[in-house]
């Protein structure tokens, strides 16, 4: 059921999104460790969950609620955008890039230990 | 002065008043995290193979996702700042406005993990160089787009 999908979309991108939030408020500082931690986070547990779940396409109820809903509410793009603008030229390419390779490693290493 | 903080509606200490107003600021976050990740999935099922689908495997839905988060995200600010100084928006409705709209609302229809998701392929491929390709043209256009939103709507309007 469609409805069933939006609904555990919604339920894991507005969990995803409030533990990204406090991690936030918390660890960020002059250099956002919390954002980067969560985007981090976020991007294995997409990676481990397309490894394990058989139709990681959204259709499925697992997958709808991890990889959509958690990992995609709990990374962010925009969010790391405005931070690495507001960073400026040095620090905002450390950390764009940091974030980057970090979040990339973490995804594939799950995805292919996993899978 | 007590009295003072009393007819202002604010308590004496900030301390006392930050437990309260961080659940308020998590819980608009949650329901505009919900949302966007409901608009995020939503337009995904709208867009699926009506798009085409460029070299290398990018996923120009995701992209244009990411990129208009992102100039929305920009945009926050000056908006914020503007409601404000209008006076239709107090200081505390523009905290919980800005956390709404922003972690909330663009932080959960934008997304990450997405975009390492389809890097993983070309990186077991050894296609490194699309993999890096992909990741830094997202994240750049995002932020020009960011920067270019606060051009239009900066926080101190020109005189």
């Amino acid at each position: 059921m469609t409805a069933w999908v939006a609904l555990l979309v919604a339920a894991g991108a507005g969990l995803g999104a409030g533990l990204r939030f406090v991690a936030a408020l918390h660890l960020d500082r002059s250099w956002p460790h919390g954002t980067l931690m969560v985007n981090v986070v976020g991007s294995g547990v997409a990676g481990a969950a397309v490894a394990l779940l058989d139709d990681p396409g959204g259709a499925d109820r697992a997958a709808a609620f991890l990889v959509v809903g958690l990992a995609g509410g709990l990374t962010t793009l925009s969010g790391l955008a405005g931070q690495v603008h507001d960073l400026g030229w040095r620090r905002g390419t450390a950390y764009g890039a940091t974030t980057l390779a970090l979040a990339t490693a973490t995804c594939a290493a799950a995805y292919l230990l996993l899978g | 002065m007590r009295p003072t903080a009393r007819r202002t509606g604010r308590r004496p200490h900030a301390s006392a008043d930050a437990p309260a107003r961080e659940t308020t600021l998590l819980a608009v976050v949650v329901v505009g995290g919900a949302l966007g990740g409901l608009l995020r999935w939503a337009l995904g099922e709208a867009l699926e193979g009506r798009l085409p689908v460029a070299v290398g495997g990018v996923d120009p839905g995701l992209l244009a996702v990411n990129v208009g988060g992102a100039f929305l995200l920009g945009l926050l600010p000056g908006l914020l700042h503007r409601l404000e100084a209008s006076g239709r928006v107090g200081r505390g409705r523009r905290a919980v406005l800005g956390a709404l709209a922003g972690p909330g609302l663009l932080g959960g229809f934008t997304t990450l993990s997405a975009v390492a998701l389809l890097t993983v392929g070309p990186l077991r491929d050894d296609r490194v160089v699309v993999a890096v390709a992909q990741l830094l043209g997202t994240l750049v256009a995002a932020v020009a787009a960011v920067a270019l939103a606060r051009r239009l709507l900066p926080v101190e309007p020109a005189p």
